[in-house]
């Protein structure tokens, strides 16, 4: 009876892992993915780069790129256009990041308005994170 | 300078700022939705800088924020502008000094428009600490006030 017990515990400390929780949004993200598009075969950090680095001309005039308030580097700290610090994007350098849904949701929800001019797809928030999870 | 003379001419110094300086002070955010939500991208203003019609205006299009998309789930933003508006520039029996040649016929939406801003900065700022990079932005107030988020401006 104690192993089982034990190994819940362990599971769940797992669990609240950063990494662990980052993943579990990454599923998420990989069911609306494929729901939207059958075709589907995994997130790409690749793929997260180039959307990172773009600079897609589509959205608003202030935020032509992710890299204008975090800079290029993931693991360098970004500034927001108010002057205020961002911690950088890098699950390595800042660990508690894409833990929080809603909170991911809310980012993406203004930055992909503001940069891109339109909603982000699951698939360009999967191959974020799973890039930044490579930084 | 005999060092006392220097210490004397300090004192005075002080003492005749005080007066002046103890009238840059407002309540810092006392309410912690407002403080978390705003202070994500920029100080958390205190709501006695602009009139109640200002933040209606400003919560009413967070999704065209000065350039970038702000925007809240409803509950969050009706919760914030509950906030700034009941402790506005002029909520009080009487008025803040940012209401201060601010006519009933504006809505500025920035506090670097109002005129009271203005007359603060434009004569003792130069133009070049606009322009340094470690300010960057006129919403930036702890560049050079560090304790603005408690709501002391006395340092000028």
């Amino acid at each position: 009876m104690k192993t089982p017990f034990l190994t819940g515990l362990v599971l769940a400390a797992l669990a609240f892992q950063p990494a662990a929780r980052a993943a579990s949004l990454l599923d998420g993200y990989a069911d609306a993915a494929r729901a939207a598009d059958a075709g589907f075969a995994g997130f790409s950090a690749g793929r997260g780069r180039a959307l990172f680095a773009a600079t897609p001309g589509t959205g608003k005039p202030d935020t032509p790129s992710c890299t204008t308030c975090h800079t290029a580097d993931p693991r360098a700290a970004g500034r927001t256009r108010a002057g205020k610090a961002i911690a950088p994007m890098a699950l390595s350098v800042s660990p508690d990041r894409y833990a929080d849904p809603a909170k991911v949701e809310k980012w993406f929800r203004r930055n992909c308005n503001s940069v891109l001019g339109r909603a982000c797809t699951a698939r360009e928030k999967g191959d974020f994170i799973r890039f930044m999870a490579t930084q | 300078m005999h060092p006392n003379a220097f210490r004397l001419a300090a004192a005075l110094l002080v003492a005749g700022a005080a007066p002046a300086a103890a009238d840059d002070r407002y309540s810092p955010v006392s309410d912690p939705v407002t403080a978390k939500e705003c202070g994500a991208c920029h100080m958390a203003f205190q709501p006695q800088m602009l009139p109640g019609r200002s933040w209606t205006a400003l919560m009413g299009g967070l999704d065209r924020h000065f350039g970038e998309d702000a925007s809240l789930d409803d509950a969050t933003r009706d919760h914030i502008t509950a906030y700034l508006t009941d402790h506005a520039a002029d909520a009080g029996w009487w008025s803040g000094k940012f209401m201060r040649g601010v006519d009933d016929s504006r809505t500025p939406l920035r506090i670097t428009d109002t005129p009271y801003w203005i007359r603060e900065h434009m004569e003792e700022v130069p133009a070049r600490a606009w322009t340094d990079p470690r300010v960057g932005s006129k919403a930036n107030c702890l560049a050079c006030h560090p304790r603005a988020n408690r709501g002391d401006y006395d340092d000028d």
